[in-house]
């Protein structure tokens, strides 16, 4: 009796899958939980911006430029009198794009490279691994800066920049895991029993190793918005109108002693948005991977 | 080390050179001849195959000459040469700072685990990491020279121009450092030797200095040395911030006017002095811990 009762409640704990376990083991850490719901705020607000903007972020008045927090404009208005809190608002969402598609660059270029050169080893993976060695030679923000050099300026080039210099951090990631994994009897099996290279890799090697790129883009999500914000700040981001928080803290930097507000609270947003995603990513890092806790 | 730097030569040559937008066409302007074009094409020597380009670009790098910058007509070497003492000694500064104040703070809060200061210093450090550079710049220049007057706002003139820039630079590495030293002073100090040492009734401050330390520390040297390179990208924002002339904003300069030859050279120069640090780093490894030379 006893023994078919615990039977019957083991599948009913399975069928909750590995993400409600993730969910559970994140719940436990405060920092992590803390990251969360700093990430969820930021999602809504890039995708609500219009609904939770007191105003158009577009909207400018010269009458009332670099004008102080009032009720109606909570954070003050910029250096054309535009509202800052609607504009740090829809700046989420260039935030947002920025950190999505430099990570799908990253994910969708890196990955690929670095299974490739972990399943086929080799000439391959030494060829590769030397190519991979001397891109991330080039210092943090360098190699995007010298992309954008010849790409010119602007929001979609700083998006490629940025994401063709995370490409090798994903190819090396993405080499470690497959080596591990290569190894297994299950790939053995299923090399025995005839399946193409393109199934083995699909089907074995990319579902096995994600867990360690789902963290790293966890935290490449902190550093791509920081890097645009940086980017954005120097000039070389957006154009103009749109609201991007870098560039409102580089619109505000020269009236800085006149009108502290203007590039406090876009520097805010970025600061918490980044400290969320990197409390996210290394609470993640803690429950998908136990091993690697520090 | 050579083959690396070769490797980034290339990089940067195909870059610059595959990459949409023809120097050629940059250089004489939209409303050139044909004839013009071919002109400076010949005079740069675009005209040639790409591989005797980039050989040509090698054998002028060995000489020193990273060509002319388009802007100034100032040879790019002498751009760089006079900007980059001023970035050596921000970084300089920054990593000093980082590595003082990183190493102590990660010391304390390793041997005092769970006490008040490991949670407060570590929280700081978490603050410190995704703080971006270029805020936090602006924040202590607010506090400190506009509110305070302590401190000059921009410039280089003077030792108190440094201050600023150097806590701005080094905050984000001071976190890094500070967090690594800790959690390599606490595995260390979980280990055999240091029981031993205790049991045989050294005081505990010998035990940490003499014994944990050193071992704590090689993992913090290669950290110290990867924040370097991170530290001279990371000195375009700073010295954007402060405006302090060195070549972080000699390369946003060239960016923002397509000065070519400056932005290859500045690259160039930082890899290098990227890579090169690297490679002090792997010789103190070995005199950390002998161990490593027979690996």
């Amino acid at each position: 009796m006893v023994d078919s009762r615990l039977q019957i409640e083991k599948p009913e704990i399975k069928e909750r899958g590995p993400l409600w376990d993730v969910l559970r083991r994140l719940s436990k850490r405060t920092t992590a939980m803390m990251g969360l719901v700093i990430v969820v705020i930021f999602l809504l607000m890039a995708l609500f911006a219009p609904l939770l903007a007191p105003h158009d972020p577009f909207e400018h008045s010269l009458a009332h430029k670099l004008a102080s927090p009032t009720w109606d404009y909570p954070l003050g208005r910029d250096e054309l009198g535009r509202c800052i809190l609607s504009r740090i608002i829809y700046g989420a969402r260039v935030s947002l794009l920025i950190g999505s598609i430099v990570i799908s660059i990253g994910i969708l270029i890196g990955v690929p490279i670095g299974v490739a050169s972990a399943y086929f080893g080799g000439k391959v993976d030494f060829f590769v691994q030397r190519f991979v060695d001397t891109m991330l030679a080039f210092p943090g923000i360098l190699l995007a800066l010298l992309l954008i050099a010849m790409l010119g300026v602007g929001l979609h080039n700083v998006m490629i920049a940025v994401g063709i210099s995370t490409i090798p951090i994903y190819a090396r990631l993405a080499r470690s895991s497959v080596l591990a994994i290569k190894a297994r009897q299950y790939v053995e099996a299923a090399r025995s029993i005839g399946s193409s290279h393109l199934r083995i890799i699909l089907q074995h090697l990319i579902p096995n190793s994600l867990s360690p790129i789902i963290v790293q883009s966890t935290l490449h999500m902190a550093t791509a918005i920081l890097w645009a914000a940086g980017l954005g700040f120097l000039g070389l981001g957006v154009s103009p109108p749109t609201a991007e928080w870098g560039a409102m803290l580089n619109g505000g930097r020269l009236y800085i002693r006149v009108a502290y507000h203007v590039a406090t609270f876009p520097g805010v947003m970025i600061f918490v948005t980044v400290l969320g995603f990197n409390l996210l990513g290394d609470g993640l890092r803690d429950a998908l991977d136990p091993r690697l806790k520090t | 080390m050579i083959p690396v730097i070769l490797g980034i030569s290339l990089i940067i040559f195909t870059v610059v050179r595959v990459i949409p937008g023809d120097p050629a066409y940059i250089l004489a302007g939209p409303h050139a001849t044909q004839e013009q074009m071919d002109q400076i094409r010949a005079q740069l020597g675009l005209d040639k195959h790409p591989v005797t380009q980039y050989f040509i670009f090698l054998k002028h790098l060995f000489q020193g000459d990273l060509g002319t910058s388009t802007r100034t007509g100032l040879p790019v070497i002498r751009e760089i040469m006079t900007r980059f003492p001023n970035t050596l000694v921000l970084a300089l500064a920054s990593i000093l700072l980082a590595t003082v104040f990183g190493v102590t703070i990660g010391i304390i809060a390793g041997v005092k685990q769970n006490s008040k200061f490991d949670y407060l210093s570590m929280l700081v450090a978490l603050l410190g990491l995704s703080m971006p550079v270029f805020w936090l710049g602006l924040m202590l220049m607010l506090l400190f020279s506009i509110q305070l007057g302590w401190f000059p706002a921009v410039g280089a003139d003077s030792l108190k121009h440094i201050v600023l820039p150097a806590i701005t630079l080094g905050a984000n590495s001071t976190a890094i450092i500070a967090r690594m030293t800790r959690s390599s002073m606490l595995e260390v100090i979980r280990l055999d030797y240091i029981r031993t040492a205790r049991a045989k009734g050294l005081a505990e401050k010998v035990v940490i200095s003499r014994h944990a330390l050193k071992n704590a520390l090689i993992p913090v040297v290669t950290v110290i040395g990867l924040q370097t390179g991170t530290l001279l990208g990371g000195a375009v924002l700073t010295e954007i911030v402060f405006a302090w002339p060195g070549i972080g904003r000699l390369l946003v300069e060239a960016i923002l006017s397509r000065d070519y030859p400056v932005v290859q050279g500045v690259v160039l120069l930082i890899a290098t002095v990227f890579i090169f640090v690297n490679l002090i780093v792997d010789i103190l490894y070995s005199y950390l811990d002998p161990r490593i030379r027979y690996h």
